[in-house]
């Protein structure tokens, strides 16, 4: 039961750092290098880590992949919403100096945020969705054989 | 305006990013609801709002105006701007339009050819590739275009292979497309990367202008205009690189098939127009070059080549496949006399040619649906079968073939006369040559159905078994639009008028 | 002769990895090899495109600030986004004398990249389907299988 003894308690102690690095990347994305793209890739790589280590089925019960699922659709409609919050507010789509008139510079700022977390969000999900659909296929060979 | 009074003035502006965002973000949606009955309901409710707005805004443009809309309040050329004008709109209306009676024909059609847990999904992606086009048609930024080109694309694979419950052939068509569309796709956006160092601007009005002062520029812009007519003559399947479409048409769901020939390479189709003539322009030599001998050859041999494949198929959507890559032919012969009559031509044939591909398809489905029919052979008694269908088709078919009082033959009258009024005689002399083929091809399909007993089966006769109304609806609108044109083009050829003018052309 | 590609040497890169990536798309006949040489294709446009993006002398096109208060740092990070066009009133006085590498082509190949890894995704999984279903990756039995098939109608 307990092979890779040194696999698991090295990746046990990075794959916290790996998920708060990506939550870096992402909230310093507007200042520097970063944003929601590269966090959401590094937010994965944390879950396909443990994947990799523990075992898929292990992965799916901390994410299951029916949260994954959810997060691509929230993801879409946060960066949207944002969008559409806009428009209800009386302006063009995405445009959101409205979000606070009487300091536009501050609405673009909490736009980006929230549209950066959208991205985050849906970047992460469709990456685990796609491990998640690759590492479920049944095998024909089994690991014996190889 | 009187008719414009049900259309709000919020849509007259808005409308532009409303079509593109209600689609991309209700087919995010779409993809997790439960319910496959539910998905079919918000896809109906999404593609009937996107249509009606198009109607707005293509009754915006035929009152002689235009739309920039800033998209996150940027102003162009920094930001992105969507573009409505008198070129796009009916490209938008017709993306629209077909999605609207391809998802009225999906109710019945879907449940026959999709395994039940991926209907939702199905629909999800629809409504994706729906946004995709009319994307693609409306934005006025060069980079924005290739982006929604992928989503159009990547989406339309996953439509192709969802194929694969029916007929396992789908997966590897949809693999050759993956293959040759990301190929064109890549190209585009080499052609764009050349087209940015040469002019610093991403906007193709702006891009447009500063070509202009270049007076055609240097030889960068040379490169980027061969790699973007190479790169979107896969997606529209100029004739060499077609080799991805009757694959990708034959082996998909009826459903897919309908909406792909009817719009998707139409939507490439506009992009050609719209970077070989606006954002390049006919008074560069290398554009007139490659549009006068380039466009008009391959589109000839298109015609003449697509033609004769699409008669030495076994199975009718084959057969139809092959045809619409020589329908495309007459579509570059007319955008490559680069006249305004030529281009009206090619704008009304590709109108045109989405009704009367889309009722050919529909009918095809429908084939499919009752009776399991794609091969040729399997047509005989169709005529006793399904009437109702078979009558839709043969309409169709005549159309195609442009027989008087059908959309086919403005097409064709309309591109003959530009061809006589460019001095093109032997042009005409090839839509005639190529019609006589488009006889045979429909003509053989035809004849066995009306004149060739029923098979069968067990010493019985196989009984007469209507496609349900939900099929026939879509697919008699189709053939009541064909006839329409046929008895008055006014609506299309004034359209096709609208669109020459943007486009300018030789005079 | 040669000094002009070692001069261009980006562009020199871009075009071997361009052919490399088209000639392994259309010689191998193994659908994975295909999508290998797709991504290497790709990839030299993305090379492409940062390439033009890189301005000599030019910084990263990161904001330098003297050290100004949170509100005029936001700001100045949204200019920035809007190209940088207007100086603002208050902070990075100086934003407009340093030289920057240009920005958007990177923002558009992320755009790209992103595009890229979806379309591999779904060549991988056509792929797996394609190995369930054929029970082959290869270009020519499958195309052998679909060619029987079509003969004769049925499935064999």
């Amino acid at each position: 039961m307990t092979p890779h003894v040194i696999l698991r308690v090295v990746s046990k102690l990075l794959i916290p750092l790996i998920a708060m690095f990506a939550f870096y990347v992402q909230f310093h994305g507007d200042y520097g290098p970063g944003g929601g793209f590269q966090a959401g890739v590094i937010l994965a790589a944390a879950v396909i880590l443990y994947a990799l280590i523990f075992g898929l089925d292990e992965a799916k019960k901390a994410i299951p992949p029916s949260w994954v699922r959810i997060g691509m659709t929230l993801g879409v409609l946060l960066y949207g919403g944002t969008g559409v919050v806009t428009w209800l507010l009386g302006s063009e789509f995405l445009s959101y100096g409205v979000l606070t008139p009487d300091h536009p510079s501050h609405g673009q700022h909490y736009g980006i945020l929230a549209v950066e977390l959208g991205v985050l969000l849906a970047v992460a999900s469709v990456m685990l969705a796609i491990f998640y659909a690759f590492g479920s296929r049944q095998p024909e060979l089994s690991d014996e054989d190889w | 305006m009187g008719m414009l009074e049900f259309f709000p003035e919020w849509l007259q502006y808005h409308g532009a990013a409303l079509a593109v965002v209600l689609p991309l973000l209700m087919g995010a949606i779409c993809a997790i609801l439960p319910s496959e009955r539910l998905a079919w309901i918000t896809t109906l409710i999404v593609v009937s709002i996107c249509t009606v707005t198009a109607f707005g805004l293509l009754l915006v443009t035929f009152g002689g105006e235009s739309v920039i809309y800033k998209m996150g309040g940027w102003d162009p050329p920094k930001g992105i701007s969507y573009v409505i004008d008198g070129l796009n709109t009916p490209v938008i209306f017709l993306i629209s339009a077909m999605a609207l009676l391809t998802t009225l024909y999906g109710l019945p059609s879907v449940v026959a050819e999709v395994e039940p847990k991926k209907r939702a999904p199905f629909y999800g992606a629809f409504l994706i590739g729906v946004a995709g086009l009319l994307g693609m048609v409306v934005t006025g930024d060069a980079f924005n275009v290739f982006v929604f080109l992928e989503v159009s694309s990547i989406s339309t694979y996953v439509l192709v292979a969802m194929g694969a419950s029916r007929d396992r052939r789908a997966l590897a068509a949809a693999y050759r497309y993956l293959i040759l569309g990301s190929i064109g796709a890549t190209f585009f956006v080499i052609g764009l990367g050349f087209l940015y160092m040469e002019t610093g601007t991403l906007n193709m009005a702006d891009i447009g202008r500063k070509l202009q002062e270049l007076e055609g520029g240097s030889r960068v812009a040379m490169v980027a205009f061969g790699f973007i007519t190479v790169g979107l003559g896969l997606k529209l399947a100029m004739f060499p690189l077609h080799m991805w479409l009757p694959g990708a048409y034959a082996h998909a769901p009826s459903f897919v098939t309908v909406f792909l020939a009817s719009t998707a390479t139409k939507a490439a189709l506009y992009l050609m127009l719209r970077f070989s003539f606006t954002v390049f322009d006919v008074s560069f030599d290398y554009v007139l070059t490659v549009v006068t001998y380039l466009f008009t050859g391959l589109g000839c041999a298109a015609m003449v080549l697509g033609s004769l494949q699409a008669i030495f198929q076994t199975d009718a959507r084959r057969t139809l496949a092959y045809s619409s890559v020589a329908q495309v032919g007459y579509m570059l012969l007319g955008v490559g006399m680069a006249t305004s009559l030529g281009l009206t031509a090619g704008y009304v044939h590709l109108l045109n040619h989405a009704v009367i591909k889309g009722a050919l398809f529909f009918a095809l489905g429908a084939f499919w649906y009752r009776y399991g029919i794609t091969r040729t052979e399997d047509f005989a008694g169709l005529g006793k079968m399904m009437p109702w269908t078979m009558g839709a088709f043969t309409l169709g078919g005549l159309s195609l073939i442009g027989v008087p009082l059908t959309a086919g033959f403005i097409s064709k009258l309309q591109l003959a006369e530009a061809a006589l009024q460019r001095g093109w005689g032997w042009a005409v002399f090839v839509i005639m040559a190529t019609s006589i083929l488009a006889i045979i091809y429909i003509g053989r399909l035809i004849l066995t159905a009306y004149f060739q007993a029923p098979p069968e089966i067990d010493g019985e006769v196989v009984k007469r078994n209507e496609a349900p109304l939900m099929m026939l609806i879509p697919m008699w609108i189709l053939v009541a639009l064909s006839i329409t044109i046929g008895v008055n083009s006014d609506f299309v050829v004034q359209a096709g008028q609208m669109a020459a003018e943007v486009l300018g052309g030789i005079s | 002769m040669f000094s002009a590609i070692f001069e261009n040497f980006h562009y020199t890169i871009v075009i071997i990895l361009m052919m490399t990536g088209l000639y392994v798309v259309f010689s191998s006949g193994n659908l994975i090899k295909k999508l290998v040489g797709l991504s290497v294709f790709q990839t030299s446009v993305f090379l492409l495109y940062i390439s033009i993006g890189k301005v000599r002398g030019g910084q990263p096109p990161i904001l330098v600030d003297d050290h100004s208060s949170g509100g005029e740092h936001a700001s100045a990070a949204t200019n920035l986004l809007a190209g940088a066009a207007e100086v603002p009133a208050g902070g990075a006085h100086h934003a407009s004398d340093v030289l920057y590498s240009n920005p958007l082509p990177h923002v558009l190949i992320l755009t790209a990249i992103v595009v890229g890894v979806a379309t591999l995704a779904i060549g991988l999984a056509l792929t797996v389907r394609i190995r369930e279903v054929y029970g082959s990756i290869e270009e020519d039995v499958i195309n052998e299988i679909d060619y029987r098939y079509n003969l004769e109608g049925t499935d064999s």
